[in-house]
């Protein structure tokens, strides 16, 4: 039998990747998913207490968190193609105008 | 006994799709497609835990739309060789590895051994109609609150999408 | 391994497979019939020709043995990935489509569907949307501007009519109160009298005799017109065949998406569109058209008229029989419905298709919910 907790290390190690991804890459659109990763990490440890408390709460946060993902995907690409077509870089440092 | 066996593979799919999103240094679409990858294996362990049509809407909205957002992105930029400028900063990569390894292990050896365990649930647990029962009930407010919330992300999306604004 | 199984899986191989060949042969046999011409009729087998339908082995054996080009500085590897990416989501959506009701025989329960999925037509909006990549992949991994451009916008032509089409059954829905597409089946069987109003009004008194004349089976076509046409349309729409194959078409002007593909991945995408055709008539009947079921003839009285006659087990067997034969009548009608519609009609602009899409499809469709809710509250009120 799988018990709870490892369904939550599994979201805890899917999490951290996210976090790795966002602190290494410097590809604004490689950061954008790792984020997408991190959201996911925590739909996830959401369900699976939403399995261990019974009750269907868990799963409401969830479809919240979903929707709330995809209009910050939609905003923060329309953002991001913006920002590239001004700064013609994906690199995140391009982005920074202070000196150091 | 089948159970642990899907578990295990998909999150080792999980776990290496995610690992590629972040690996794939010289190929942009590359990392998407293992997006893709970690979502759909995400929605098979989402339907393990009974959440039906989570997992489903996982697919519909997340692997679905979601992704392909960000592959046609990719693609308006034409970003055909990966990353064009050079990833720079090797020291904030070394420490960086470090501090998220350090603080993995810290997690995982937090959450080993916890105490929990499945209480029995009927069979319409998750399912559409019992979810759909409660969203439109108890959770009407922030059901319609997300409603506006969409809207208000389209209406963003086309401002900042304008060639001019005048 | 339960005993229902492999009769469904039987049927699903049979269909996703034979099917798609077949389909070559229809297109040619019917825009033939329709422009009043006779159609590809030479290819032979050792002097056979049986009506052109030996033109299907011959188009496969010449896609197979094409040579197979990848442009020079395209991604081998996606460009091997997208036409298996397009065709996936066609085939796979055959598994939640019931063939027939589900039959008592010899002791264990058979149901022609191969997965009666709780969340049915879900799956089916969630796997279609999946098919997206390989228009997206493949216009991408031409490592041609054309081709890329014409790429996205097919994608962002199947985007936009998901909506419509997802939008559009919520009526349906809602009258069945079930996502499961064999409830749905189940629940056409049953009529309702056309002028029953008038006696829940209280006109007239109960048990008049011409009130219960014209009875009508419970049709998703007859309770939700509308939704039919929008979602035949958006599921059309989806195919990028019938009038919205502006890629198809525009392959003369400016590159579309498969520009650069040839031999067998052609063919792939090309299969791919024909299982769909398959997908949509199977999806829209099991919908719209009353599934497996004869009009005015639910299962459990087929099944006790033949228990007469032969016994308990046989009268399933050959009740199961009619069913696959009359939904599959039902789908080939669709099949022939939908070239019809492709032969006759001039292809969309594409800006045309984005109107059509958003600005009529989708306030219909959301019109069409409201009013089936009025509806639904009004018919509860009457009723009592």
């Amino acid at each position: 039998m799988i018990e709870p907790w490892q369904y939550q290390v599994v979201a805890a190690l899917l999490f951290m990747i996210g976090v790795l991804g966002v602190l290494i890459r410097r590809n604004v659109i490689v950061m954008a998913m790792c984020i997408e990763l991190m959201l996911n990490a925590a739909n996830l440890s959401l369900v699976a207490f939403s399995r261990v408390w019974g009750n269907h709460d868990g799963q409401i946060f969830v479809f919240m968190v979903i929707v709330v993902a995809a209009v910050e995907v939609a905003v923060g690409l329309a953002i991001i193609l913006r920002l590239v077509a001004n700064r013609d870089s994906v690199n995140i440092e391009d982005t920074s105008l202070l000196k150091w | 006994m089948t159970e642990q066996v899907i578990f295990y593979i998909c999150s080792f799919i999980v776990l290496l799709a995610a690992a590629g999103v972040v690996l794939n240094v010289r190929n942009t679409v590359y990392s998407a497609l293992s997006l893709v990858v970690a979502m759909l294996a995400l929605a098979v362990l989402f339907i393990l835990l009974h959440a039906e049509f989570i997992g489903v809407l996982q697919i519909l909205v997340y692997a679905g739309a979601i992704v392909v957002l960000f592959l046609f992105v990719i693609m308006l930029l034409n970003l055909r060789g990966g990353d064009m400028g050079a990833e720079s900063q090797p020291i904030l990569k070394i420490v960086g590895t470090l501090l998220i390894v350090g603080a993995g292990a810290k997690l995982v050896t937090l959450f080993t051994g916890a105490r929990g365990a499945w209480p029995e649930v009927g069979r319409e647990f998750g399912t559409v109609r019992e979810v759909g029962k409660i969203l439109y009930t108890d959770y009407l407010l922030a059901f319609e609150i997300a409603g506006i919330f969409l809207l208000a992300g389209l209406v963003g999306a086309v401002v900042m999408g304008k060639q001019r604004i005048d | 391994m339960p005993a229902y199984v492999p009769i469904a899986l039987f049927l699903f191989a049979m269909i996703a497979l034979l099917f798609a060949p077949l389909m070559t042969w229809v297109e040619r046999k019917q825009s033939a019939l329709m422009q009043d011409r006779i159609g590809a009729n030479r290819a032979d087998v050792f002097g056979i020709k049986a009506i052109g339908l030996m033109h299907p082995l011959a188009d496969v054996i010449k896609m197979i043995t094409k040579e197979d080009l990848v442009p020079t500085g395209a991604d081998r590897w996606l460009h091997t990935l997208a036409p298996i990416i397009a065709t996936i989501p066609a085939m796979v959506s055959f598994a939640v489509i019931p063939y027939g009701g589900s039959y008592q025989g010899w002791g264990a329960e058979w149901s022609l569907v191969v997965a009666d999925l709780d969340y049915g037509v879900l799956y089916i909006f969630a796997v279609a949307s999946l098919a997206t990549y390989g228009t997206v992949l493949a216009g991408w991994a031409s490592n041609n501007n054309w081709g890329m451009l014409g790429g996205v916008r097919v994608a962002a032509q199947m985007i936009s009519y998901e909506v419509a089409m997802g939008v559009s059954v919520v009526g349906v829905f809602m009258l069945y109160g079930t996502l499961r597409l064999t409830d749905m089946g189940v629940a056409q069987q049953e009529t309702f009298r056309l002028l029953g109003f008038i006696e829940h009004l209280g006109w007239v008194g109960a048990g008049t005799w011409w009130v219960n004349l014209i009875k009508i089976p419970m049709w998703g076509i007859v309770l939700q017109p509308l939704a039919f046409f929008i979602f035949l349309t958006a599921l059309m729409a989806e195919n990028k065949r019938a009038p919205f194959d502006t890629p198809e078409g525009e392959s003369e002007i400016i590159a579309g998406y498969f520009i650069e593909y040839s031999g067998m991945k052609f063919g792939l995408f090309y299969m791919g569109e024909w299982v769909e055709v398959v997908v949509i008539s199977g999806l829209i009947t099991a919908m719209f058209l009353g599934g497996w079921s004869i009009p005015y003839l639910p299962d459990a009285v087929l099944i006790d008229f033949l228990a007469q006659g032969v016994g308990s087990n046989m009268a399933n067997v050959f009740a199961m029989l009619i069913h696959v034969l009359t939904f599959f009548m039902k789908v080939i009608f669709m099949i022939f419905f939908q070239q019809l519609v492709r032969w006759s009609v001039p292809r969309f602009r594409y800006d045309q298709v984005m109107d059509l899409g958003w600005k009529i499809l989708l306030p219909l469709s959301l019109a069409n919910i409201v009013v089936t809710g009025l509806a639904i509250l009004i018919a509860g009120e009457i009723m009592g």
